[in-house]
């Protein structure tokens, strides 16, 4: 690994896999599930995040000492907010048609538990470098999910990735579509995100039996 | 009327768990046992109540493109509304507190009822996404956005009791191993949500001309597929019904 530690490196890798934050940690539901409709849209959340989780590690990671613990839930918000704002003004400058798609969920990332979570378990007990790459393994974590899901609902429901129609035209009746194939409206409503997400916790455990319930 | 009709949407049709996902952070994680689930509900209405027609206040007093007007002309050309977020989570986050302190003087068994609850309130995605929706959506009176946002409350409270309930009775059946617990807490609730999704029709129905501003393009096409779902949609329901009946 040259640059980094054993230790370091199961920071980053960890969250990918086994404590994963969506379906072992339970953290940060919500937008999983909201804006994985289209791919896009489920990348650039993921970025976003991981530029929120990111940075806001180093800076609870740099303030963990002289934050009285009374109040640091409200120091934490006030730093993820600020953090937010920005990622919001960013894509609202930049990005304004998916802004809107994202609509409040960019909001929402303040409340995101995976944010508070990593924050309350992570940052205020380590220094910042580790806390950044805990942050970045996290939010990787975060975002593999979401691409997933992403992946999956935007193929089976609008038969596109990105945008592009790599199943044929479903008008013209290309490729996939000339042998009769429809897509699945379904995939497209909120119901089917929580269904996706609950069969891919469904392989993961199938896969390593540690991670069963009781 | 128009009360009535944005609390029963806001209750079934946009249901906050269902609809929007929002709180499902708590939602899974305080689902296990029915009593803990009620307490839980009934802060998020009590808190949604309340921050949702104070943030709507501050959105229209503070916060929107020329809302500062009321300080004299020179204020009109002023736009704070990047700073929503953060006022917003301040709000709540302090109503949070006052709530809490106000309800541990005056009312101290519904204290210690929905005491632990209380401070987790502050981090649950409901709240700020109640407060947000209100915004993004401009619901036009306080009178709107008081309904609002019990009506959002009152959803999210629905959805986590349906869910303890299921849950307590799963806990009986033969789940496939690897699917226990979170993974057929997700699958349980994704078929709640295409229950809930029959309620779509309740408020466009009858009256034609609001049917046509209501987006033809779009329900067409859920119509479609609902119709695929429609059986088992029936039998999913008769299935909360039953297990709400049973509890």
């Amino acid at each position: 690994m040259g640059l980094l530690s054993k230790k370091d490196a199961a920071l980053i890798k960890d969250p990918l896999a086994d404590n994963n934050p969506i379906t072992i940690q339970v953290l940060g539901i919500c937008s999983a599930l909201a804006i994985t409709a289209e791919l896009k849209a489920a990348i650039v959340m993921s970025i976003s995040v991981l530029f929120v989780l990111g940075v806001g590690n180093v800076v609870i990671s740099l303030m963990r000492n002289i934050i009285p613990s009374k109040i640091r839930i409200i120091v934490q918000l006030v730093v993820v907010a600020a953090l937010v704002i920005i990622v919001d003004q960013v894509l609202k400058a930049f990005a304004y048609e998916l802004s809107k798609t994202l609509s409040v969920f960019v909001g929402l990332i303040i409340t995101n538990c995976i944010i508070m979570g990593r924050f309350e378990a992570f940052a205020l007990g380590n220094g910042p470098w580790r806390s950044f790459l805990d942050g970045i393994g996290n939010a990787a974590g975060y975002g593999l999910i979401l691409v997933l899901v992403g992946f999956f609902r935007e193929l089976l429901g609008s038969g596109t990735l990105l945008g592009f129609k790599v199943l044929g035209d479903s008008i013209e009746k290309t490729g996939l579509y000339a042998l009769g194939y429809e897509n699945n409206g379904f995939m497209l409503l909120s119901p089917m995100a929580l269904i996706v997400v609950g069969i891919i916790i469904w392989v993961q455990r199938s896969k390593n039996k540690a991670l069963i319930e009781d | 009327m128009e009360h009535i009709e944005l609390f029963f949407k806001s209750i079934f049709i946009d249901n906050m768990v269902f609809a929007t996902f929002l709180g499902m952070c708590s939602y899974l994680a305080v689902s296990k046992k029915v009593s803990t689930a009620v307490g839980l509900g009934a802060a998020v209405i009590f808190v949604l109540a309340v921050t949702v027609p104070v943030n709507w206040l501050l959105d229209q007093y503070l916060l929107q493109p020329g809302a500062l007007k009321w300080l004299g002309a020179e204020y009109a050309d002023y736009d704070l509304s990047f700073l929503s977020f953060i006022m917003f989570i301040a709000t709540i986050a302090t109503m949070v507190q006052l709530v809490e302190i106000i309800v541990e003087k005056f009312a101290p068994a519904l204290y210690n009822s929905l005491g632990i609850f209380l401070p987790l309130i502050a981090v649950n995605c409901a709240i700020l996404g109640g407060s947000l929706f209100m915004q993004s959506r401009e619901i036009p009176t306080l009178g709107l956005s008081f309904v609002y946002g019990i009506g959002s409350g009152i959803g999210w409270f629905l959805a986590i009791l349906a869910i303890a309930a299921i849950r307590e009775k799963i806990r009986y059946s033969s789940v496939p191993p690897a699917l226990r617990g979170l993974g057929i807490t997700f699958i349980t609730t994704g078929l709640m949500a295409i229950g809930f999704m029959s309620f779509g029709g309740m408020l466009t129905g009858g009256d034609d001309a609001s049917k046509e501003k209501e987006a033809p393009k779009a329900e067409v096409k859920v119509k479609v597929e609902e119709k695929k779902e429609e059986v088992k949609k029936e039998a999913e329901e008769l299935a909360n019904n039953t297990k709400e009946i049973t509890e």
